[in-house]
């Protein structure tokens, strides 16, 4: 792929200074008056508000779903359930090949997560769909869960989503994303030490100030206006707090449908109790690392086994799976590499973008093996990273060669603040060449 | 739904109106006076968005039952530019970069202020403290801290000369 822009041509300048200096944000003074107009900072007569009933089981097999004492509420308008839905299954990122299609707007065969959509309220105020939820009538069959990604991929574990027949995502053909470098068994032989570690993290929710939602107004002639706080269209609008958790588009086709069906304006706005159980959260991670190393410091394979708890649908989990096999084995040029990057589906919320995705879980994993090997062969971790550290023109595990590089750089700049003293010889190098 | 009467002044006006018996005052600022303003984000206390002043204490108007307020002064960010002129602590904000998405940027301007209207001088933990109750997840706390110093002395410098 070909960038339209050289984004290293100026990046070894002496005169860049902008890096901590404040400077004025164009939309601040909406800020300090009250006057940025997020999504819910409107009124419409003849509002609906949506509430939605959803499964108390982490899996299950919907038996049947009655509406009519919802109805009976005063001020409930509808219940819409799958039935209504003329285009249920579908997911977010079609567009760059991530299919099939495996999340339904509203359950109607099973529930594969807690908390999933199963009927929407619609009434004339919130109190109103509150009650009309509590009043929806689901039977529920309990099926096994499985929540463990590992115990997700043995062989009779639970079929999580039946859209993709088992429980990961494959890529054009293959069960896991992968990237092959040299010949790692090789390199692990020929390593003075070999070591093995586990890395796991646990979901992550981003918790903005302001929850998900939007509202949907009917326009003329069949067109709808969505007032929304997706980050899927526009980065920069005023969103209260976004940071990955809002790129979903979740909320939107429910309250669409809904819009469309009753000719009213409708609000669809997660509570604070909503926001933590259902909107997607960074998905957990677990990382083998198993690393051959050479006793004067170099590291001569690096083997990772990641696996990445995508939830119960796809959502942006199988993009970020293929992120997270790029950034390996790190901003570290070893010869010999192996990446299997596994995205697997299990009955937890669905797990989604959050600052960094795919790449900062491993960071974490890959940053801690970098001190544990360090420590091993009794070399300062600084001098480590910098003798590993890749430079420009080398060649990344996943076959791009590095331009701008700048690791040896920020080492040296953070031992210097850190009054870190770094090996004689480390001064010497430089992200730009290699020395003799 | 049972209709109650209240009357209070907001920002300097007097209002009377006429509202569902149990809705909360944050209700009443953003859907009947479309005073938006006022934010929600957690309608149970927790997050401070939703932060106003009532008779010079700041308070949380998603637990604050409307028709407990007849009587009372109320602020919200409205009502602190005067003339167009901004606040010591709006100006302070603004070149501080104490705001970032700017959705608790309201809620953490009327807690400061209620400080600053009762403490000209405070200090560092002062200003924690009166923040504390208000949640920010993007700008971080320390550039607000900050903010609320500079806007502290500011007003102080403004005292001094106009004395």
């Amino acid at each position: 792929m070909e960038y339209r822009k050289d984004y290293f041509t100026d990046a070894r300048r002496e005169d860049l200074t902008e890096v901590g200096v404040t400077r004025r944000r164009s939309d601040v003074l909406g800020h300090v008056t009250g006057k940025t107009q997020y999504y819910a900072d409107r009124n419409f007569a003849g509002l609906l508000h949506l509430k939605m009933v959803r499964s108390p089981h982490h899996h299950a097999r919907i038996k049947s779903i009655d509406t009519s004492k919802a109805l009976k509420v005063p001020g409930v308008l509808r219940v819409l359930t799958a039935k209504d839905v003329p285009q249920n299954i579908y997911t977010i990122l079609c567009l760059i090949q991530v299919e099939p299609n495996d999340e339904p707007v509203l359950a109607f065969d099973k529930v594969r997560y807690r908390g999933e959509q199963v009927a929407a309220v619609l009434a004339d105020s919130e109190v109103a769909a509150r009650a009309g939820a509590g009043r929806v009538k689901v039977v529920y069959e309990e099926l096994p869960a499985v929540f463990d990604v590992e115990e997700a991929l043995k062989p009779g574990a639970p079929l999580v989503n039946e859209y993709h027949g088992r429980n990961y995502f494959t890529y054009e053909g293959h069960h896991c994303r992968r990237v092959r470098f040299g010949n790692v068994d090789e390199g692990l032989a020929a390593a003075d030490h070999v070591i093995e570690e586990m890395y796991q993290s646990s979901p992550i929710e981003h918790a903005p100030t302001e929850t998900t939602g939007c509202i949907v107004v009917p326009d003329q002639n069949d067109r709808y206006t969505c007032y929304s706080n997706t980050q899927a269209l526009y980065f920069t609008l005023a969103v209260g707090g976004g940071f990955g958790g809002k790129v979903d588009v979740i909320t939107e086709p429910i309250a669409f449908l809904s819009a469309m069906l009753t000719k009213r304006p409708v609000k669809y706005e997660y509570t604070r109790e909503e926001e933590m159980q259902v909107s997607s959260p960074r998905a957990a991670e677990r990382i083998y690392i198993k690393d051959g190393l050479s006793r004067d410091g170099r590291i001569l394979a690096r083997k990772v086994r990641l696996y990445v708890d995508a939830g119960a649908y796809s959502r942006h989990s199988p993009y970020g799976t293929t992120k997270a096999a790029a950034h390996m084995p790190g901003p570290y040029t070893i010869p010999h590499v192996s990446v299997d990057c596994h995205c697997v589906y299990t009955n937890r919320t669905p797990s989604s973008a959050m600052r960094g995705f795919g790449v900062t879980i491993g960071d974490f994993a890959l940053e801690v093996q970098m001190d544990k090997l360090a420590r091993l062969i009794g070399m300062d971790p600084m001098e480590f990273r910098i003798l590993n550290a890749y430079r420009d023109g080398d060649m990344k595990a996943h076959h791009k060669q590095v331009e701008g590089a700048a690791l040896i750089e920020c080492v040296k700049a953070a031992s210097d603040l850190a009054h870190w003293p770094l090996a004689e010889r480390c001064k010497a190098m430089s992200s730009e060449k290699r020395e003799a | 739904m049972t209709k109650v009467a209240v009357q209070f002044t907001l920002n300097d006006e007097e209002q009377n109106e006429f509202v569902d018996s149990g809705s909360t005052l944050l209700a009443v600022l953003r859907g009947k006076l479309g005073l938006y303003s006022t934010k929600a984000g957690c309608h149970q206390g927790s997050c401070g968005a939703c932060t106003v002043i009532i008779d010079g204490e700041p308070r949380l108007s998603c637990l604050t039952l409307a028709q407990r307020c007849t009587g009372r002064m109320i602020t919200t960010i409205e009502g602190l530019t005067r003339d167009g002129a901004l606040h010591p602590l709006q100006q302070a904000f603004m070149e501080g970069f104490a705001a970032q998405c700017g959705f608790c940027t309201p809620g953490m301007i009327l807690a400061a202020k209620s400080l600053l209207d009762r403490n000209q001088s405070p200090s560092r933990d002062d200003v924690i403290d009166a923040i504390s109750g208000n949640i920010c997840r993007c700008t971080g706390y320390e550039p607000i801290i900050a903010a609320v110093l500079a806007a502290a002395e500011q007003m102080r410098a403004e005292m001094k000369k106009s004395a």
